[in-house]
């Protein structure tokens, strides 16, 4: 137990709690407003930010004790109606220079699910944004989360964490942008009406396209999904005639043979002059012909290619963990010597695993 | 200031400067890290401005355009890639296109250096010292410094289609910028370049016609279809008949066959008076 105050860090992380556990443990509604205003009020608890995503829900703390951080435990828990001795078993306990690794490693995403991904840099920012609009941070959480954001931009510089997507729908996207450049210009075709094709199209509308065409065996699905997704319908029939008006087709049919011919793409090349057209054939069996993929201007990319990709990007990134976590390490370390006196002088020693409760 | 160095000693300096940006693109390469654009462009601003006192020691020696010889000549195409990547460079932003013009006008300085015979002599003057005929060479050269980007521009188109048609995107590959801005940026560079040099023809088509004795006949026809070429593929690339890899194979081929012309150009030179490289001295 320590009578010293510092920085904790209590919570249900993707890394140790199942998913079923984490649906019960999540902020959701005003829980997070009354569990902020809840923890107001705890004497001994000088500062605090709560970080609630869908892969964990972190308190980060400056306390004056350890019996606070478990009153704050019993706070948060009272409020999800969750066993207190449960919680124990799933929990994430850390402290002092442990705990600011710990934030620097999860607004680098390191910790993420994803590894590497970059949208927990945002939510972090959110939550100490909220915290600082509520008026529970101090001069420790300033400092430690304003550290945090620095070292996360340092690691996406110096390291390839972020480098490369790992998921097929991005992927497809970063080769998109790698033939097109910007893509708000881009003319998208997405033939076929299941998840996978809404999944690729929305990941190209989230990186700027704005023009969109789907087109489906059915057409009543095809305007369907074009309401949702804000775009067009185009009779399946028109494919090959208007292929040319489009710089990107998404492939992704339930059809037995090709619906994108070689002719049919080369005629369509021909009115293009010098603009590409880049396939993406996510469909089994394959709806481009392999024929295609020889023609000038044309570049096919098939599921089995998209897959390869995001795999070696994420063997990549896995292999930059160990080169990113050095440079964390060292910069937590650092930082901790400066928040260690400005608690008090209490020894960082002391302070550097996980809490006791 | 500049003076306290020789010209071939500013050149050097040039060069090392390039060798630094060749170094530092292909370190960060090499380890996967996209490398900082101010400081290649830094890097390269340095190299210029070496380049620039050199050559202008040269210009001042001979009292015009440094054109002489095969080593003048090379020095003056490297030092109008690097001025018209400065110019546009910081415009297009395109990624990796200062690394590959640090690699290039690298290439020119060093073998210029390297090759003595070819600053053995030099011309003091070209054509009697007519100042509209230094026009007419240093646009020439200058066209070439731009067919040299776009010879650079459609490397990396190559580059970048390749990875794209192996499906191998990843890599150094990555860095490269997209397909569609490096085709759009090769249209750009050809067009200027074929400017530049119709330019150039045309003002030493008004002189020469006035004496066409001085006139070498084989030189204009090289020239001419040099320039012929050019034009040919920018029409048929505007009419959409060459496009993508086929547009830029011959952006770089053409450019093979510009370089090589430069020696029975340089042959053709008014062969009177010839002297020493004129190699300027550092100040007592």
């Amino acid at each position: 137990m320590s009578a010293a105050a510092s920085l904790f860090i209590f919570g249900a992380t993707h890394q140790r709690t199942p998913i079923a556990v984490r649906e019960k443990l999540a902020l959701a509604g005003g829980a997070a407003d009354a569990v902020r205003a809840a923890l107001k009020g705890l004497a001994g608890l000088r500062e605090f930010v709560v970080l609630n995503t869908c892969n964990r829900v972190e308190f980060y703390l400056v306390a004056e004790s350890v019996e606070t951080v478990a009153e704050a435990e019993r706070i948060y828990c009272a409020q999800q109606r969750f066993a207190v001795a449960e919680f124990a078993q799933f929990r994430l306990a850390l402290q002092g220079r442990a705990a600011a690794l710990h934030l620097f490693e999860v607004a680098s995403g390191l910790d993420s699910q994803m590894l590497g991904e970059t949208e927990i840099f945002g939510q972090v920012k959110d939550a100490y944004a909220a915290a600082q609009a509520a008026g529970s941070t101090g001069a420790v959480l300033n400092r430690v989360f304003q550290k945090a954001f620095q070292a996360a931009k340092h690691v996406r510089t110096q390291t390839a964490i972020t480098e490369g997507q790992i998921s097929v729908a991005n992927v497809a996207v970063d080769l998109a942008v790698n033939i097109f450049g910007e893509l708000a210009a881009t003319r998208i075709l997405l033939l076929g009406a299941g998840e996978i094709g809404e999944k690729t199209a929305k990941a190209f509308q989230s990186r700027g396209a704005a023009a969109l065409t789907v087109a489906s065996r059915s057409f009543d699905k095809a305007q369907e999904l074009a309401t949702t997704l804000g775009a067009a319908a185009l009779p399946f029939a028109e494919r090959e005639a208007r292929l040319g008006e489009f710089d990107v087709v998404v492939c992704c049919t339930a059809a037995p043979e090709a619906v994108i011919s070689a002719a049919g793409t080369a005629a369509a090349l021909r009115h293009r002059t010098a603009r590409p057209l880049f396939f993406i054939d996510l469909a089994l069996p394959r709806d481009v012909d392999a024929a295609v993929a020889t023609l000038e201007n044309a570049y096919v990319y098939n599921l089995d290619d998209l897959a390869r990709i995001a795999e070696e990007n994420r063997r990549a990134r896995e292999a930059e963990v160990v080169r990113a976590r050095a440079l964390l390490e060292e910069r937590a370390e650092t930082l901790w010597r400066t928040v260690a006196e400005r608690l008090g002088g209490e020894l960082p020693e002391a302070q550097t695993g996980a809490a006791e409760a | 200031m500049f003076a306290l160095l020789t010209d071939r000693q500013w050149l050097w300096i040039a060069a090392g400067c390039y060798l630094t940006g060749v170094l530092f693109g292909t370190i960060s390469l090499a380890r996967h890290r996209r490398h900082s654009r101010v400081a290649m462009y830094a890097i390269i601003v340095a190299g210029y401005l070496a380049q620039t006192f050199g050559l202008l020691m040269r210009g001042r020696a001979v009292g015009g355009c440094p054109l002489g010889n095969a080593f003048e000549i090379f020095q003056f195409t490297g030092w109008s890639a690097t001025a018209l990547y400065l110019a546009i460079g910081a415009t297009f932003r395109l990624s990796l296109f200062g690394y590959f013009t640090a690699c290039l006008t690298l290439v020119f300085t060093l073998v210029s250096l390297n090759i003595p015979a070819w600053d053995a002599v030099r011309h003091t003057a070209l054509l009697g010292g007519n100042p509209w005929i230094a026009v007419h060479a240093a646009l020439a050269m200058f066209s070439y410094g731009v067919f040299a980007l776009l010879t650079l521009s459609a490397a990396m188109f190559l580059f970048r289609n390749h990875s794209l048609k192996s499906k191998q995107p990843g890599g150094w590959f990555h860095f490269l910028p997209s397909v569609l801005d490096l085709d759009h940026m090769s249209v750009r560079l050809l067009t200027a370049g074929v400017s530049v040099m119709t330019l150039a023809i045309g003002v030493g088509w008004v002189y020469w016609r006035r004496d066409d004795a001085e006139v070498d006949h084989m030189k204009l026809l090289i020239v001419v279809a040099v320039w012929w070429a050019y034009v040919l593929t920018l029409v048929l690339r505007l009419a959409g008949r060459l496009t993508g890899k086929y547009f830029a194979w011959m952006c770089v081929a053409m450019f093979g066959l510009a370089l090589l012309s430069l020696w029975p150009v340089n042959r053709s030179r008014h062969p009177e008076p010839r002297v020493r490289a004129a190699v300027s001295a550092p100040a007592p």
